[in-house]
């Protein structure tokens, strides 16, 4: 067994914690783990992406193209570039936001108008995720981690009381309330 | 115990285990949290963040020498800072263990090169170990404690950035007190004169030797037998991607980079009809298996630029490509390069530069992404200190006209690191360019690291801040001006003011980074 999962997004929306949760979980399930991810320069701004793999066992911490099982992408235009790393049964789990680029803020480059509809008709498995609502309710835009990680949660086999275990040894104490709370309003989004 | 730990993480724990009782280092991707995991986790260990590796490297010798476990962390390039003292202090040896942790960086994905360290073990003959995973971090760096003693040796552990920012299951242990050896007064050991040096060659070369035969012996090098009559040589990172891809072939996983071990090469190549060596880089172990007479393929079929992956080793080996039936987008996707932050202070003295239409030489930093649109205000840039000494270059090689359409531009951490020195050179060799100090009060782009000048240690203690304007004054500068970048009239104004002086000048830009709390 082993299931492969890519986290990407731009960088400060916290893509390694939501791995990190991931990890933790599948750890105490008894699984073998191994994670990926960026730092340093190419987090300023940049794109970032965590590939987590967990099974039985595990050697490359990186995922082959279209080895993914899952594509969790926190931003519109970032699931474009992961496209290739989905299997075909793959699922992808897209969060319905855009950041703008430089190139685009500076007027070089066109963000693309129909992300949306090229996912509608080329992923069979797709999730286009409405965030925004619940982010409000839960008061903090930085926990659009957890609430994608929670989305995600319906799709593996872990229970609802170990993933909440994990985010409990992983999140800061002062922010567990919030991100039990993000993980529960991202579980509870539709499957 | 299992946990998850980041690679980085793991060296900190092999390190405590064995009872390392100081660390010193540099911050810089991909190894700086190996220190920050220390000083978070592991107190009774002496942690610091030192001015440069050089500094890092002399103080853990120091501290190995007079009888205390220590590491030193650094990245490949700062491991070119620390090469002085690493090929002496190769010569003395130690007292107690001595580990030096170098985290390289293939793909370039935080660094100006890709060069590849595991050149220096062999100039410096000094013994390598090179984990894959996570786990191996934080077991080799334990064991490089052991073997450090054992063999009189200071032992380099190298990572890669898949192996320092990866995480993966570790088994840890407990700590086990290191003695605190007497420090031996012993001058033919510890002071380098030539007379005492010729003789300390020899036993350099002897202890490799022995370390050779103890790699045959140990396990640090294995071979897996697998199905076929194929041997792969491999090892770091590149064992995974094998492991991933060819899983039925013969595997010889070297752990011990350096000294190689040549009759587990002879043997295993003995073993198999075709032999293929899979490494990132440069090839370092083809290069050594050739020259023992073995035919071997590598960089013919392997990159010989940037990070391998198990798509480009499967591709290499097995002819296998790997996709997905999706259709591609078909559009153009905007890249998303890294930038500066909204509100960095930085942008406010880019702009202003680009204002003036000033000639900029760089240095290493955030401050770096002022070469990216919409700045497009650098106009070269080397390694840590570079802006200083080459913005003397510059009006050397054009006179003191140059020198009032040009800055140098480097930030706090890096003028501390090895700044300084060029503008003591500016001064001394009659230099009158000027240098703008950004002092956001933090080193930014390893993620907030403290220096000498933010009033605080690695472990949060309160140390004295230094104080540039009194260091560039004690330097000779006569004109040093401290700016707040907010205000950018007066930015512009003091900008266009001492690029015209007749003398060096120092412009100290300071405010806080706006990712800093």
């Amino acid at each position: 067994m082993e299931k492969n999962i890519i986290f990407c997004g731009v960088g400060g929306q916290g893509v390694i914690l939501a791995s990190k949760v991931l990890m933790e979980t599948a750890l105490r399930a008894g699984y073998d783990v191994k994670e990926s991810e960026v730092h340093g320069m190419a987090q300023r701004g940049g794109s970032v992406e965590c590939c987590v793999r967990f099974g039985t066992k595990i050697y490359s911490p990186l995922i082959a193209k279209g080895k993914a099982d899952y594509v969790v992408s926190l931003e519109l235009l970032e699931s474009l570039r992961k496209i290739e790393f989905l299997s075909d049964e793959g699922t992808m789990i897209v969060n319905d936001f855009k950041i703008d680029p430089v190139p685009v803020q500076q007027g070089v480059l066109e963000y693309p108008q129909d992300i949306k509809d090229y996912l509608n008709a080329n992923v069979n498995n797709l999730l286009i995720a409405e965030t925004e609502s619940v982010l409000k309710e839960i008061g903090s835009q930085k926990a659009l981690n957890i609430v994608m990680l929670g989305i995600l949660s319906n799709y593996l086999e872990f229970s609802e009381k170990e993933w909440l275990e994990s985010v409990k040894v992983c999140v800061k104490e002062k922010f567990v309330e919030m991100n039990i709370k993000a993980f529960l309003a991202g579980r509870s989004l539709k499957k | 115990m299992k946990k998850v730990l980041l690679g980085n993480e793991a060296i900190a724990r092999g390190a405590y285990e064995a009872g390392c009782r100081v660390a010193a280092g540099y911050p810089g991707t991909p190894s700086t949290e190996i220190l920050e995991a220390m000083a978070h986790s592991y107190p009774e260990v002496k942690s610091q963040w030192s001015c440069n590796e050089k500094v890092a490297f002399e103080v853990a010798a120091g501290a190995a020498i007079a009888g205390a476990r220590s590491m030193t962390t650094m990245k490949h390039v700062g491991l070119n800072v620390a090469a002085d003292p690493m090929f002496t202090f190769s010569y003395t040896g130690v007292t107690s263990g001595f580990v030096i942790i170098n985290a390289d960086d293939p793909g370039a994905w935080s660094s100006q090169n890709e060069q590849d360290n595991r050149h220096y073990a062999r100039a410096a003959k000094l013994p390598m170990l090179e984990p894959s995973d996570p786990h191996e971090a934080y077991s080799f760096t334990k064991l490089a404690f052991d073997l450090s003693e054992q063999f009189d040796r200071p032992v380099i552990v190298r990572t890669t950035t898949r192996i320092s920012h990866s995480q993966g299951v570790v088994d840890i242990g407990e700590r086990k007190e290191s003695e605190l050896r007497e420090f031996p007064i012993n001058p033919q050991k510890y002071v380098m004169i030539p007379a005492h040096a010729r003789p300390r060659h020899k036993f350099v070369e002897e202890q490799l030797e022995k370390m050779r035969e103890y790699s045959y012996t140990s396990g640090i090098n294995r071979i897996e037998k697998g199905k076929t009559k194929r041997g792969i040589i491999t090892a770091g990172i590149s064992y995974e991607y094998v492991k991933e891809t060819c899983p039925d072939d013969n595997i010889l996983k070297i752990g011990m980079m350096w000294p190689l071990p040549d009759k587990m090469i002879k043997e295993f190549a003995s073993m198999n009809d075709e032999l293929f060596v899979v490494e990132e880089l440069d090839p370092f172990i083809e290069d050594y298996i050739k020259a023992l007479g073995i035919k071997v393929i590598g960089k013919e079929i392997i990159p010989l630029c940037g990070e391998l992956n198990s798509d480009i080793v499967d591709s290499a080996l097995n002819g296998k490509k790997h996709s997905n039936s999706i259709n591609p987008y078909a559009g153009t996707i905007p890249n998303r390069p890294p930038s500066l932050c909204k509100g960095c202070p930085h942008a406010l003295v880019f702009n202003a530069i680009k204002k003036l239409n000033l000639i900029v030489n760089g240095d290493i930093g955030c401050y770096t992404l002022g070469v990216l649109p919409p700045y497009n205000a650098m106009h070269s840039q080397g390694c840590m200190g570079a802006s200083v000494s080459m913005h003397l270059g510059f009006e050397k090689a054009w006179g003191n006209a140059l020198a009032r359409k040009s800055v140098a531009v480097i930030g706090d951490s890096t003028f501390i690191h090895s700044g300084i020195t060029g503008l003591i050179d500016i001064v001394y060799n009659g230099g009158t360019g000027t240098v703008i100090i950004l002092d956001n009060r933090t080193t930014g782009m390893t993620g907030h690291q403290e220096n000498p000048s933010t009033g605080k240690t690695l472990l949060g203690d309160p140390s004295p801040e230094l104080n540039f304007e009194a260091l560039c004054l004690a330097c000779g500068v006569k004109r040093v001006v401290t700016v707040d970048p907010i205000e950018k009239e007066n930015l512009e104004r003091v900008l266009a003011e001492e690029t015209a002086a007749e003398e060096p000048s120092v412009i100290i830009v300071k405010r806080k980074c706006i990712l800093k709390k």
